[in-house]
């Protein structure tokens, strides 16, 4: 209960993150964004994607069990604003003292944003990495690929074995 | 993000590395898959130990919350503790046993004093690096040597095979053969960093300040009686006491109180590499010799020109027309380097050669990397490119220790 009321909360502060841009844009659109729909996906690569109906945008994160697994992040490589990526393209890096990690794009589309914070501040991807330490934003090519990705649950299991 | 790579961050290698199934990372393999275990494995364990696979050894990566960072940083700062019994400790003994180390070594060993140790390579036929290690002489027919584990198999083969030989030598017959002890289950701790001395002060009355980098004396340590070697594998000031096996955890204990800090291999690899330090597999292989290494000076000069050591044609060889390749330094703009990256000709973007070790400097927040070039751009300050996930990244080379050496050399 505990663990489900604090999943809530970090899928709410990445909704609203994602939905600001709409916000700004449109009144009209803030009206329609009562009925967003945000979905939250994992990959077998230990990504989250939360992708938010209304803008088409999916904000991609390295989850909480793969930063304790990585150590101390000193370093994030991301990729270019505007780049075309295809699903399971290496979009970028994250790096701890011992290895690098490849990051794979994990939906087709555009890269919208990046999270310059992590240039200065690595470690936001290990205090806070479904938060505050986002990787990119990825306007999705096509939506159905989100549907295909793993629920909470599965993902959970997936951690497991 | 890969899966796979999660395993992997446990282990020493950098995904590139793994993906283009490079030979070096043999040191970690196991021929059988199940892991031997050091006498102080539940020790690490009940300090909560993150236990990985390290050449054939079920090992400490890291203990308990401390990060791999932190943990280095406590050690260039105050002191940690290493379980270095993974590594293969040996006696030669007997008459000739002088001799017999010069010739499987090009080291200079008649002339090093007793109780005294030098860093040595063991050298297949053609010069190539079998093993570095650390011998430690005794006296003239006592000699201590310690070679790494994941070169257990090759070097014990190696060893029997050269002792066959040497055994049935007129001289072995004449003056007396040579007879290898290995010191099985033998505990092997790595007191290292710039309090390492007082902490070990406070339990012997042996005077350390006598006891100067490279030397080495059997002390009284709170009453067990330990070997006890000036030196290590950080860079730092330290100790590398062999134990006998009864004793290994009592002694752990003892000295893992504070301010020492136990400390796994995430922070061990760190620290060496920085101190311009080589890791068998990844730095070294039989493919390489001293001379591309850049141990050169491991050779005293009257053993380069006439040592009769096993291959010494293919040292000279090298030291007359120059080596192929040479082992550099390298300070990497951008993303770290790591083992497996090429490294590119600044103009013509050819591959002149690659890394072998490579990570983001916790000291000096740079990305420092070793590897080697083609001879003719080894000079310190070349520019350099390495390619780093397909971008070419700017690098220069860098003279090694990357961070300066701390060793105690005495109190003059």
């Amino acid at each position: 209960m505990f663990n489900a009321l604090r999943q809530a909360s970090k899928s709410a502060t990445l909704v609203r993150v994602a939905r600001r841009p709409a916000t700004a844009a449109s009144p009209l659109r803030t009206f329609q964004s009562v009925r967003t729909v945000v979905t939250k996906r994992y990959t077998q690569d230990h990504e989250a994607v939360v992708f938010d109906d209304s803008t088409g945008v999916g904000t991609v994160a390295i989850t909480d069990y793969a930063q304790s697994s990585l150590g101390d992040v000193v370093f994030v490589e991301l990729p270019t604003v505007g780049s075309v990526v295809n699903q399971g393209d290496q979009i970028g890096a994250v790096e701890s003292v011992k290895a690098a990690s490849d990051i794979y794009a994990p939906v087709s589309g555009t890269v919208k944003e990046i999270n310059e914070e992590l240039n200065s501040q690595p470690g936001l991807l290990n205090k806070s990495p479904e938060g505050d330490g986002w990787l990119c934003k990825i306007e999705l090519s096509d939506t159905e690929e989100i549907t295909k990705l793993m629920t909470e649950d599965a993902y959970k299991e997936h951690c497991e074995h | 993000m890969s899966s796979r790579i999660l395993a992997k961050t446990l282990t020493r290698s950098a995904h590139h590395a793994a993906k283009q199934a490079r030979p070096t990372l043999r040191c970690m393999a196991t021929e059988s898959g199940a892991l031997r275990k050091t006498g102080l494995y539940d020790f690490h364990v009940e300090n909560g130990a993150k236990m990985v696979p390290f050449a054939g050894f079920s090992m400490p990566l890291s203990y308990g919350s401390v990060g791999a960072v932190a943990s280095h940083h406590h050690v260039r700062k105050s002191a940690g503790l290493f379980d270095v019994g993974h590594m293969v400790q040996s006696n030669f003994l007997g008459p000739t046993a002088t001799q017999f180390l010069e010739w499987i070594t090009p080291s200079g060993l008649a002339s090093l004093p007793p109780y005294s140790s030098t860093l040595s390579v063991l050298l297949n036929e053609h010069g190539g690096i079998i093993d570095d290690t650390v011998i430690t002489k005794h006296a003239s027919d006592a000699f201590y040597v310690v070679t790494n584990a994941g070169r257990r198999d090759r070097d014990l083969a190696w060893f029997k095979e050269k002792l066959e030989e040497w055994n049935k030598t007129d001289l072995a017959k004449k003056e007396g053969g040579v007879e290898h002890e290995i010191l099985e289950n033998w505990g092997l701790l790595a007191l290292q960093g710039p309090e390492a001395a007082q902490v070990l002060q406070a339990y012997t009355s042996y005077d350390l300040t006598e006891l100067t980098f490279g030397k080495s004396a059997y002390l009284t340590v709170e009453g067990f009686n330990l070997h006890v070697a000036r030196g290590g594998y950080t860079g730092e000031d330290g100790f590398e006491i062999s134990i006998p096996p009864a004793e290994t955890i009592e002694v752990a204990k003892l000295l893992s109180k504070s301010p020492v800090q136990l400390t796994g291999l995430g922070a061990r690899d760190s620290l060496r590499l920085e101190a311009g330090m080589c890791l068998y597999g990844q730095d070294l292989t039989e493919e390489i010799t001293p001379i591309e290494a850049g141990l050169t000076w491991v050779i005293p000069k009257d053993r380069r020109e006439t040592g009769n050591f096993i291959g010494a044609e293919g040292v000279r060889k090298h030291l007359k027309e120059g080596p192929p390749k040479r082992r550099v330094g390298l300070v990497v703009e951008g993303a770290p380097a790591r083992q497996g990256a090429t490294i590119l000709h600044p103009e013509t973007n050819e591959a002149i050669g690659a890394v072998t070790s490579g990570i983001p400097s916790p000291t000096l927040s740079k990305n420092i990397a070793m590897g080697y070039v083609r001879s003719g751009f080894h000079k310190k300050n070349t520019e350099l490119l390495v390619e780093v996930r397909g971008k070419a990244r700017n690098a220069k080379i860098t003279g090694m220790p990357f961070v300066p050496t701390n060793y105690y050399r005495g109190s003059a």
